[in-house]
């Protein structure tokens, strides 16, 4: 498999087209996570349908510098719609989205269909457009991809601190005199590139997840920007190979759908299990500190309760313990627990009495919740 | 306060020094509004406000929800466009005096989940300064640790943003606007959801900024700790109530006329 990427010829291709690919939407997306525009993303995709086709229309060509200017105009136009849109009306930004995304997708299958019916023989490939054909990539396709992928990592990096301030903190931006509007457009900008660049792989339908789920698996894994945006780049690129790989493959396998399915997964393995934000370690740690909030809730209960006589070491019976447990449920395993610590003992079916470690235990825990006055 | 026991009698019976009677003294203002207006959807936030604040006073904004005290702030600092009204700071419009100017915006008017640190926040007040492209070096990580440090945060450094409690977020964003080396300051309800360490640690750090001559505008919600924490206020609700020495301003006449029906609430704070 790995030889035959390094040999082939066509795979070599797709694998590096798609690869460069998802390295731009994935290190773009990462921004676009942050700044909460995950939707944008689709938007963008769906409004660059139609300047695909007009693309086709107005020149008669396919080369694909022209059909990504085409997309890349249309998806721009549906961004500054919708923000124009939410600013001057009382429209709310996701009905805006939710409106210009279809609208232009709507427009954009009207003219592929009329491109369809066309006399002309060239037409064949643009619906590739909608699910992507990583196997149609060619050489020059790459080379497109490369080019404006390279350009717009090399902007990024380029305006890196502002960008980051921006994403963090829009307003704060602009008290300290930068553009913020003109930020956002070059952002923005960026976005609608490392899109209009994927669709023809990916296409127009599954693009978004191109953007968003590799950030947001990447944002499972660190707490620093710049280690997000590389892994967001990884993610998007490997899932981009991968995904290609199998497309042109197996025949008639769309290339969106295989990529999305690696992506997802990805994204799907990260929120379980990322250390520290991932959803198996976050349960388990609540599970932990639950568990030994409980141990010391009922040491600290029986430790009143023996207080009152004259022996620390004085037994009682679970029952009163249920009573005196602000939870509802049974002290049961917890003072079963609490024999296996050796912090408490059994004294016969019902009573239960502290050890001296258990003592010493419940001393110690009522001087930090109590600061020593109990 | 100094100013107006400097009021020391100058012969200048000119034109500029009768418009001036109003001020007991001739300091110029370092903060200084006229006529500010401001309309969300032709819907007045702000009407018509006039303010002067003469340097080295801390200045509690104070009014209820929705009286523009936010928007006062951000119309200042030209984040909001006045429907008319000019402001000027050191007689300058805000675009010339930007590195003289330090911002403390809401605590929660940034996603504190971002992947960030403590330091690169606190750097983030260097931008400005830095320029464009420029990255922050070995100096800016300097300066952020010295402000960290008048803020107590300076073993927070490293910290994920993310860990931060309430009150360390606060401090985080005061250390940021340290940073600047301003000499004006605006702070949008830094006491905020602050625990009782934080909000002493602020006090102090206010009253620091008054003794080096700073000028310091801050949204406050309390009004019991006005007269203890600020020596000027501006009462406000969409028009400016009352503005000037809190001992002056804070009567109940003035209180009711910013808070409207809640009477009992401002004759609290009044005996406060």
């Amino acid at each position: 498999m790995l030889q035959e990427l390094l040999t082939d010829y066509t795979l070599r291709t797709v694998a590096l087209g798609a690869g460069l690919l998802g390295l731009v939407s994935g290190a773009l997306g990462a921004f676009a996570v942050l700044r909460r525009q995950a939707l944008l993303g689709d938007a963008i995709s769906h409004a660059a349908l139609p300047g695909i086709a007009l693309a086709f229309l107005l020149t008669g060509s396919k080369a694909p510098l022209v059909l990504v200017v085409g997309a890349a105009l249309a998806g721009w136009l549906g961004a500054a719609l919708i923000t124009s849109v939410t600013e001057r009306t009382k429209v709310t930004y996701d009905s805006a989205l939710g409106i210009m995304l279809s609208v232009f997708f709507g427009i954009g299958l009207v003219l592929l269909t009329y491109i369809q019916r066309m006399p002309a023989a060239n037409q064949a490939g643009l619906d590739s457009f909608l699910f992507g054909q990583a196997a149609a990539l060619v050489a020059r396709d790459v080379q497109t991809i490369g080019l404006l992928g390279a350009l717009v990592l090399l902007l990024l990096a380029i305006f890196w601190k502002e960008f980051k301030l921006l994403s963090f903190d829009a307003e704060f931006a602009g008290t300290l005199g930068f553009p913020v509007a003109r930020l956002d457009h070059l952002l923005t900008g960026l976005l609608v590139v490392a899109i209009v660049i994927g669709l023809q792989t990916v296409g127009v339908v599954l693009m978004s997840a191109m953007i968003v789920a590799p950030g947001a698996a990447a944002r499972q894994w660190t707490n620093r920007l710049g280690t997000m945006v590389l892994l967001a780049g990884l993610i998007g690129a490997l899932s981009g190979v991968g995904g290609a790989v199998v497309s042109a493959r197996a025949a008639n396998v769309p290339t969106g759908p295989a990529i999305v399915l690696l992506v997802s997964s990805i994204v799907a393995v990260s929120l379980l299990f990322a250390p520290v934000r991932g959803l198996v370690w976050r349960r388990l740690r609540e599970w932990r500190e639950g568990r030994a909030l409980r141990v010391d809730a009922v040491l600290v209960d029986l430790y009143a309760m023996a207080s009152q006589h004259e022996s620390t070491g004085h037994p009682h019976s679970r029952r009163a313990l249920d009573v005196m447990s602000e939870t509802s449920a049974s002290t049961r395993k917890t003072l079963r627990l609490l024999r296996v610590l050796g912090l408490a003992r059994k004294v016969d079916r019902e009573h239960w009495a502290l050890t001296d470690d258990g003592v010493e235990r419940a001393r110690r825990v009522m001087e930090r919740q109590f600061g020593g006055s109990a | 306060m100094a100013w107006a026991a400097r009021s020391n009698p100058r012969p200048l019976p000119n034109k500029d020094a009768i418009e001036m009677t109003e001020q007991p003294d001739m300091t110029p203002d370092v903060i200084d509004v006229r006529d500010l207006t401001v309309a969300y959807r032709e819907k007045p936030v702000l009407w018509d406000i006039d303010l002067r604040v003469p340097s080295g006073v801390l200045m509690a904004v104070v009014g209820p929800n929705g009286a523009g005290k936010t928007t006062f702030l951000k119309a200042i600092l030209g984040l909001v466009r006045p429907a008319a009204g000019s402001v000027r700071i050191h007689g300058e419009p805000y675009r010339r005096v930007r590195s003289r100017v330090a911002y403390v915006p809401q605590r929660g008017s940034v996603d504190w989940d971002f992947p960030t640190s403590v330091l690169d926040v606190v750097t983030m007040g260097l931008y400005g300064r830095l320029g464009w492209i420029r990255r922050p070096g070995r100096r800016e990580r300097e300066l952020a640790l010295r402000a960290l440090d008048q803020v107590g945060m300076e073993s927070f450094a490293d910290r994920q943003i993310a860990q931060l409690s309430g009150g360390q977020q606060q401090r985080v964003f005061l250390a940021r606007a340290l940073v600047q080396d301003a000499d004006v300051y605006f702070m949008d309800e830094p006491f905020q959801g602050v625990d009782a360490t934080t909000e002493k640690a602020i006090v102090e750090l206010l009253q620091e900024l008054r003794e080096r001559g700073k000028t310091v505008l801050v949204v406050h919600h309390d009004l019991q700790t006005v007269p203890e924490y600020f020596d000027h206020a501006l009462l406000l609700n969409v028009r400016r109530i009352a503005a000037g020495r809190v001992e002056d301003v804070f009567t109940e006449e003035n209180l009711r006329l910013t808070y409207g029906g809640r009477v009992s609430f401002a004759r609290a704070a009044v005996k406060a």
